[in-house]
């Protein structure tokens, strides 16, 4: 890949949840436990001042992979690193590092509490700065995500969806964050102020060297955030690559129906590539590639054994399929 | 099996749907909020008219004035619906409850909450079936496992007695078109259908959508903020902002020819899947509330080439090139000061 150092970097993630019934019943019924796997052998890459994107229907896990780096789940096995620490075992220094926008803006700002306030807690919270300097930097952000300071003083109700997204960003970069997770920051938004959003979210990248976790379902916006793409399939990362390469050149047959699949403002009286069947429960027992009930070109090898992840093209595209071939 | 719909109409189809500058009202202590202001368009059978504009701009509140569901205070303050030639705007609500569901069908955003949970798919499809057409218990049961079947759920005679629950939100939502679909109706509504779901489903529903519309030669009335979805899916479009039209055309010209600056910035500012873009344009400020939509056209604080008239006079639909184009540059009268600004250098 690129010389630069990975600045977070996931190794063999995985997350596992016990999902069995109470000890009573399972004893009176005779049920073994049951277990959801959620999550497993996730390997990330991000080198500094990109963007990673994560795409994949609900119940991928795209989420529960974001809520990880951030640590607000421990994962089951694999670590985490971020600069080279263990998120898990570093302590709040390291925490200050890492920041996330959630997706929907308007349950993830207090409605209790003046916009001032909001963008302040975490600079409090790690005390970076203290007395005036509070108000100062609290403008500052208010400035930098295209608000006035005016409007500190407001509560978040008084925002449109769009100027909260920005009240949003504003806090996770109130604690000087080199790694951002943003999870759908926009699928709450309208096409017009989505734009907006997600120029701003660029422009900061450009001037402050951060570092996206872009976490979407909609592979137009994914093409226009991000530097690389993995695509998730039932917990498991099946296919990933640049940009480009994924988009011209998808080798997976799920990347390739999740491609055909999306809706093209170019696409006038189209057929979208059907794809078959729904993503399964995930609790169920499989064998095999997690994707073969619903693969066109399945064979029974791709029935019994499960695919690893493998360079394809060094450097640039793995793909988990036994028929895609190097 | 695809029916070839005849685009130019050259044999005049008489509409199923006409709407005529469709006013709705509610009235609050502040005045009177206009969510939909002389919005009109027609959908002939076997079309799909797609209602496109952001949250806010009047979409759901439109369908929900032709069905005749807009909640009090709310009211229909102007304007005419006519269904098969027959007015609808003006029925009581006893009669227009056998219009819903025997002419016209829905589908809402959210398939799960469409359905009652209480009862299995297959009765509340019985139900429906038989509170409007004169048919047997039991061929009302053949029908919708046919119905289930024609929606693509497999093993329906099984499934017909399954629980809305125990399906998946995909499967729900072919079950809702099933049940849209139950009575036959002349036209279906269609909000948001696919927003809850997975692209791949989404895919699915749409392709059946416009098959069995094809097929039985049913009006569909399709409201979404997808681009994507308007592109693929539709014949033709009408893009609202706050409240009003701003254009309408077939989907072809209104989306790659666009007239109106606000569905030029619409196309603009969405991202493309074929990528290429490196900074995406961005119409500036949001949508303005209900409650103070600027004098004359409702665009014009965030439109890049308003100039003086926009500022005055509400624009009406015109006929712009291929599409009709409710905006001042496209009037003749003003269309030469129109030029005038635009060579100064203005954009």
């Amino acid at each position: 890949m690129t010389d630069r150092p990975s600045l977070v970097r996931a190794e063999g993630l995985g997350l596992t949840f016990d999902v069995s019934k109470p000890w009573l019943n399972r004893l009176i019924e005779r049920r073994p436990k049951q277990f959801l796997k959620a999550v497993e052998d996730v390997h990330i890459d991000i080198p500094r001042g990109k963007t990673f994107a994560l795409v994949g229907e609900s119940g991928s896990g795209k989420s529960t992979v974001g809520k990880m780096l951030v640590g607000l789940l421990k994962p089951t096995s694999g670590h985490v690193t971020i600069n080279g620490e263990d998120l898990f075992a570093a302590g709040r220094a390291l925490r200050r590092r890492i920041q996330m926008i959630f997706q929907s803006p308007y349950a993830s700002l207090n409605p209790r509490w003046r916009v001032r306030n909001i963008i302040a807690e975490p600079v409090r919270a790690f005390n970076l700065i203290s007395g005036n300097g509070i108000g100062r930097r609290v403008d500052e952000l208010l400035e930098q995500v295209g608000l006035t300071s005016s409007d500190g003083g407001k509560y978040p109700h008084e925002f449109s969806g769009g100027q909260r997204q920005r009240i949003a960003i504003a806090r996770a970069l109130a604690s000087n964050p080199d790694f951002i997770v943003c999870d759908e920051p926009t699928s709450a938004l309208d096409v017009s102020v989505q734009s907006q959003v997600l120029n701003l979210m660029k422009d900061l990248q450009r001037d402050l060297g951060l570092t996206y976790l872009f976490i979407s379902h909609d592979l137009s916006i994914v093409r226009y955030m991000a530097d690389r793409i993995g695509v998730l399939y039932l917990g498991r990362l099946v296919e990933v690559a640049g940009r480009d390469t994924l988009f011209d050149d998808p080798r997976h047959p799920y990347t390739r129906m999740l491609i055909d699949a999306a809706p093209r403002i170019d696409g006038f009286g189209r057929e979208a590539g059907q794809m078959t069947g729904e993503i399964p429960d995930p609790i169920s027992k499989r064998t095999g590639c997690s994707f073969h009930p619903r693969c066109p070109v399945a064979t029974d090898f791709c029935r019994a054994e499960e695919p690893d992840l493998r360079v394809i093209i060094a450097g640039e595209a793995e793909v988990a399929c036994h028929m895609v071939l190097e | 099996m695809l029916s070839t719909r005849n685009c130019d109409n050259a044999v005049s189809v008489s509409p199923i749907l006409t709407v005529s500058d469709l006013i709705v009202e509610f009235p609050t202590r502040k005045g009177i909020l206009r969510p939909v202001d002389r919005v009109g368009f027609e959908i002939d059978p076997g079309e799909i008219l797609g209602i496109v504009g952001e949250s806010g701009a009047g979409k759901s509140m439109c369908g929900s004035a032709i069905v005749g569901l807009i909640d009090r205070p709310g009211r229909i303050g102007g304007g005419e619906i006519s269904l098969s030639g027959q007015r609808i705007d003006n029925l009581s609500n006893d009669r227009m409850r056998r219009i819903r569901g025997k002419k016209i069908g829905m589908v809402f955003q959210d398939p799960l909450r469409s359905l009652d949970p209480l009862k299995t798919v297959g009765d509340q499809i019985v139900e429906t079936i038989r509170t409007h057409l004169p048919v047997s218990a039991a061929e009302a049961r053949r029908r919708a496992v046919a119905a289930l079947e024609e929606v693509g759920i497999p093993a329906a005679a099984n499934r017909i007695d399954a629980w809305p629950h125990q399906f998946s939100g995909g499967m729900c939502q072919r079950v809702v078109i099933a049940l849209a679909l139950a009575a036959e109706p002349a036209l279906i509504i269609a909000d948001e259908p696919t927003t809850a779901l997975d692209v791949s489903v989404q895919a699915q529903i749409m392709a059946l959508l416009k098959r069995l519309c094809r097929g039985r030669g049913t009006a569909v009335m399709l409201i979404t903020h997808d681009m994507g979805v308007i592109a693929e899916t539709t014949d033709r479009v009408a893009v609202l902002y706050a409240g009003r039209l701003a254009e309408i055309g077939p989907t072809r010209d209104v989306l790659s020819n666009p007239s109106h600056p606000y569905t030029i910035g619409l196309m603009t500012s969405t991202p493309k899947p074929t990528g290429g873009i490196e900074r995406l344009s961005q119409i500036s400020g949001a949508m303005p509330s209900l409650r103070d939509i600027p004098k004359g056209c409702a665009f014009s604080p965030r439109c890049g080439r308003a100039f003086a008239p926009c500022y005055r006079n509400i624009p009406v639909l015109e006929p712009a090139a291929r599409t009709e184009v409710a905006c001042w540059l496209y009037d003749e009268e003003y269309a030469k000061d129109a030029a005038n600004l635009e060579g100064t250098g203005h954009d």
